[in-house]
């Protein structure tokens, strides 16, 4: 099929509608308004239903009822605004609804800038909310795979009965790109005979909720998410890698700073320096055991994490090299990003200071 | 110093509008660019209240060592997305010895020209619409020519020619600018609007058969953090 020239919000948008989602509820906030704005005029198209909500809480807990009615759902907002989304993404996983959120993140903490940033990191995978739970956190570094996983992301949501949650940086919104529509691979996915969706000649009411008064029935419930989550980290973790094999520098990035480092390692293969880019595409599940066996190799001299941020993935980077090697951090903050030149530097001087 | 084309000088003021992603800022930087290096005095001013990324004014170093005088929102709100005009704009539309550029926000944001359409209208001025066939939007001449009403309804102008600045990022071949072309030539038909010429990168200019407007070579200035 010919390419087409998407920005990134707009091209997430009509890929949630390909992927058979019919239900959006959103607050407007840049740098993500494209994709509301582009829900309102297409969803009617296609006998979905939009809705600009009086506020991020009201979208979240809109995506819970839809969902618990067995549409597919979804909402987008940029970091403050997913900031409030917390509740109701702890309450999804709880009432293991499946969900799709989009977070566009920009500069924080608090309002923050409008530019571009990844300072959401921990927010999305150690849980801004309350609990026991974890969402599967998909990170685009392209246009192209924004929206391929934002298509795959209902399927996931379906399957696990989870909310999954799209973690672009800004510039993933607001870029231009041409991308290419094709299918994505279909994946087996059970009926949703779990949905308060009328009785329909049942023996009994499907009952949805978060709350599990009775604490051995409570803990029951959450040694089966400790299951599920354990199934997803087995199956659904995925990366990006090259040439990582014998590289003497390993730089870790994930999203467009990826992109960034991905030039760096070019600039520093061309002055001979063996780089190699390691680019996690889900960072929770995060990669961990892909990461330690790169990490092994005795050409690897140190590994240089790169984020826009003050150090956040950096932390699972360390937790999954376990001290073989010298983990070392260049991040950029508050809007700004790094350039292919300082991340370069960055890796000279680091390999300077492990020689 | 360098030749302009005629079609760059034709008029003082010059509304660059658009479907969003057309390339209307990098048409406008490059206009700058051109006519900066051939000794006119012109200023570029930044209207883009739609878009927070990717806006002209990023380039206002590389300007204004040109000598382009760059007019966008206050320094302090350089880097928002508040729709607050430069009361800087008006020497571009008062002063008839500066050539001046406006670029536009995509779409509805020409709306921002509504508020000056009497002070453009009363002077000669032209009102460029740029077009890329792969922006899905307008990638046929009926949809094209609904985003171009839109446009006009909004700003309270009317548009008086065609830019094809069809690409597809890195991604363009010749065939790319032919398709665009041939989109650009079939809204003119429906239009009577003048296809004014092709922006095509310098690379790619120079493998192109002849086309029945002319050429203008464009410098990727827009570049994103990990492009050299």
């Amino acid at each position: 099929m010919a390419k087409e020239l998407w920005k990134g919000n707009e091209a997430v948008a009509e890929a949630a509608v390909r992927a058979g989602c019919k239900c959006f509820f959103g607050y407007p906030i840049t740098p993500q308004n494209e994709i509301p704005e582009y829900m309102s005029a297409r969803l009617p198209q296609v006998g979905g239903v939009f809705i600009q909500s009086e506020s991020e809480l009201a979208a979240i807990n809109m995506v819970y009822g839809a969902a618990a009615s067995g549409v597919r759902a979804m909402t987008s907002s940029s970091s403050p605004g997913i900031s409030l989304k917390q509740e109701g993404i702890s309450a999804m996983c709880s009432g293991e609804l499946p969900g799709v959120v989009v977070n566009m993140m920009r500069g924080g903490p608090g309002l923050g800038t409008i530019q571009p940033s990844q300072c959401d990191y921990f927010q999305a995978t150690r849980g801004g909310g309350n609990g026991d739970y974890r969402t599967i956190v998909l990170a685009p570094c392209n246009i192209q795979e924004a929206v391929d996983m934002t298509q795959e992301a209902f399927d996931l949501a379906d399957l696990y009965r989870m909310p999954v949650m799209i973690l672009g940086d800004g510039m993933i919104g607001q870029m231009m790109e041409p991308i290419e529509w094709h299918d994505i691979p279909k994946r087996e996915l059970p009926p949703k005979d779990w949905a308060a969706s009328g009785r329909k000649g049942r023996d009994h009411s499907n009952f949805i909720t978060s709350l599990r008064i009775d604490a051995p029935d409570s803990e029951q419930f959450n040694r089966s998410l400790e299951a599920k989550y354990k199934r997803i980290a087995e199956k659904e973790t995925r990366w990006a890698e090259q040439d990582t094999e014998g590289c003497e520098i390993l730089l870790v990035a994930y999203g467009t700073p990826a992109r960034i480092a991905q030039s760096a390692a070019e600039e520093l293969e061309a002055k001979g320096i063996r780089a190699g880019l390691f680019r996690p595409q889900t960072v929770w599940p995060f990669p961990s055991k892909r990461l330690a066996e790169i990490a092994a190799q005795e050409s690897v001299k140190a590994i240089l994490v790169v984020e826009m941020s003050l150090g956040q993935m950096l932390e699972d980077v360390q937790l999954a090299v376990e001290g073989a090697k010298p983990v070392r951090f260049y991040g950029r903050v508050g809007g700004m990003v790094p350039s292919v030149e300082e991340i370069a530097d960055e890796a000279e001087k680091v390999l300077r200071e492990v020689r | 110093m360098s030749t302009l084309p005629a079609w760059m000088t034709a008029r003082r003021l010059t509304a660059i509008v658009g479907h969003s992603g057309s390339g209307k800022t990098e048409l406008a930087v490059n206009m700058a660019v051109a006519l900066a290096r051939a000794g006119v005095r012109t200023a570029l001013a930044d209207l883009d209240v739609v878009n927070p990324y990717f806006r002209s004014r990023e380039r206002r170093d590389l300007l204004t060592e040109l000598g382009v005088r760059v007019v966008s929102s206050a320094q302090a709100l350089a880097e928002a997305d508040v729709p607050s005009l430069p009361a800087e704009l008006n020497a571009l539309l008062q002063d008839q010895g500066l050539r001046s550029l406006l670029d536009i926000g995509g779409d509805l944001g020409a709306r921002v020209l509504a508020r000056y359409r009497h002070q453009i209208d009363a002077q000669p001025h032209e009102v460029l619409l740029v077009l890329n066939a792969h922006r899905p939007q307008t990638s046929t001449a009926e949809r094209a020519a609904a985003s171009l009403r839109q446009i006009e309804a909004a700003m309270g102008l009317a548009v008086t020619g065609i830019v094809n600045n069809t690409h597809l990022c890195g991604e363009t071949g010749p065939e790319d600018i032919l398709l665009g072309a041939a989109l650009a030539e079939e809204v003119s038909q429906m239009t009577k609007l003048p296809v004014v010429c092709h922006g095509v990168s310098r690379a790619l200019a120079r493998r192109l058969p002849p086309l029945d407007a002319p050429v203008f070579p464009i410098d990727i200035y827009m570049k994103k953090p990990w492009e050299r």
